[in-house]
């Protein structure tokens, strides 16, 4: 017998596409279909789990959180809207919520969308289906434009829970270009989805 | 038609809060100011949008044999859960539509336990009284400060940085003009006097995480006795 893991060895499978990540989401919302869950869970699961390791979290508390967050993604498929959110984005604000129940124990205060009080967008500014499902594209085209240094201080900003002091730490870069080169990526990336979805 | 701010919270912020790593304290302002914002809500889907880019990029990492199955087995026991409710975009649109005359939006009112009549005011100098809120973590202050209207804050600068939330009324510094649903970002390099508009008073959400340093002529005397 050698060492090596039985099956499930990571392996990058070919990226579902933003429509059929949808379908798949419908398949489970409107069928309970369990075929389209697999899928789904194949495609996210380890990129959760993932995430969530470079996020701090041990092998242990991932694997439960990963659990946890494909779960909701099966009891809140009914609730997903296309217009709002690809499916991608929609599975990392659970993963994002799911660690920070998890492991802050602190209370993530929320944006109520259904508050009377809130200011409610202004018709032209909505976006439709079709843009959702094109922004994750385009968004990925963008962040392969940034300099590599912006690339990685992006990436540290999502996947490190450092805060920019920590960061600037760890680069040796000063506190104030860690700062600004993110704030400059960071408004690159937005001006990039703003003109796109005009 | 009530206007959108023209103060917006940074894209540093707004990019942590999507990612999930700014503290309760800052998350608490940066989702109050967004309620009044649907341009930095944008922005907040747009920075999510960037976290799930990532996600798709990330080398994954393989479940231990038996999650799937442990999941699959979990699945039918949770059909009858309330989860499954559906949320009807058009519950959303009459929602706002209907004006329930709240001062305070979500987040915010349920951490001041209910609207601007329901707190309590504690009098800190002539004309500013203070409410502060419970939010866990040492390392931010958070309160509801009352300026009255055509009164102005001790001239201030500071030792960290404070984020502040204009809930009502209006104020202006050295900076400019603030009005209801704006977001102002003040540190050590920034010194001033927020004074507020004649008319109604001022209610602002403040978040520090030091305290301010009184730089007026009258201010250094009152130092020892403002906390923050
Ligand atoms: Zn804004
Ligand atoms: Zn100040």
């Amino acid at each position: 017998m050698t060492q090596e893991p039985v099956a499930r060895e990571p392996k990058r499978q070919d990226p579902l596409t933003p429509p059929e990540l949808v379908a798949l989401v419908h398949e489970i919302a409107e069928r309970r279909c369990k075929e389209s869950f697999q899928e789904l869970f194949g495609f996210f699961a380890p990129r959760v789990k993932a995430y969530l390791m470079r996020l701090g979290s041990d092998m242990h508390q991932a694997e439960e959180l990963v659990q946890e967050a494909m779960i909701m993604v099966w009891r809140k498929a009914a609730s997903f809207d296309p217009a709002q959110a690809a499916v991608s984005t929609w599975v990392f604000t659970i993963a994002r919520n799911k660690r920070i129940d998890a492991i802050r124990r602190e209370k993530r205060p929320e944006i109520d969308l259904e508050d009377p009080a809130l200011v409610p967008q202004p018709e032209a500014l909505a976006d439709g289906i079709v843009e959702q499902q094109q922004h994750a594209r385009r968004l990925k085209d963008a962040i392969s434009r940034l300099s590599a240094e912006q690339a990685e201080l992006i990436k540290m900003a999502y996947f490190a829970d450092k805060a920019h002091g920590a960061i600037a730490e760890e680069t040796g870069l000063p506190l104030g270009t860690v700062k600004s080169r993110l704030r400059l990526a960071l408004g690159h990336l937005r001006k990039e989805l703003k003109e796109e979805s005009l | 038609m009530r206007s959108l701010p023209a103060n917006h919270v940074t894209d540093e912020l707004l990019a942590a809060y999507a990612a999930g790593t700014l503290s309760e304290a800052e998350s608490l302002i940066v989702a109050t100011h967004s309620a009044f914002c649907p341009i930095c809500r944008d922005a907040i889907a747009a920075f999510e949008a960037v976290g799930a880019s990532l996600l798709d990029e990330i080398e994954p990492e393989a479940l231990s044999a038996g999650s799937l199955e442990s999941v699959m087995a979990k699945l039918d026991d949770l059909e009858d859960l309330p989860d499954n409710v559906v949320r009807h975009p058009s519950a959303k649109t009459a929602a706002a539509g209907s004006d329930q005359g709240f001062v305070l939006p979500e987040p915010l009112r349920s951490y001041v336990g209910g609207d601007l009549n329901d707190v309590v005011w504690r009098p800190v100098i002539r004309g500013l009284e203070e409410a502060e809120l419970s939010v866990s973590g040492p390392e931010f202050n958070v309160r509801l400060i009352r300026v009255a209207a055509g009164a102005a804050m001790p001239q201030h600068s500071h030792h960290g940085s404070e984020y502040t939330l204009l809930l009502t009324g209006a104020y202006r510094d050295s900076s400019g003009r603030y009005a209801r649903g704006d977001f102002q970002m003040a540190d050590g390099d920034v010194d001033h006097q927020p004074t507020a508009e004649p008319g109604e008073p001022c209610v602002c959400l403040i978040v520090t995480d030091a305290p301010i340093k009184l730089t007026g002529p009258v201010g250094r005397l009152l130092n020892p006795f403002i906390r923050y």
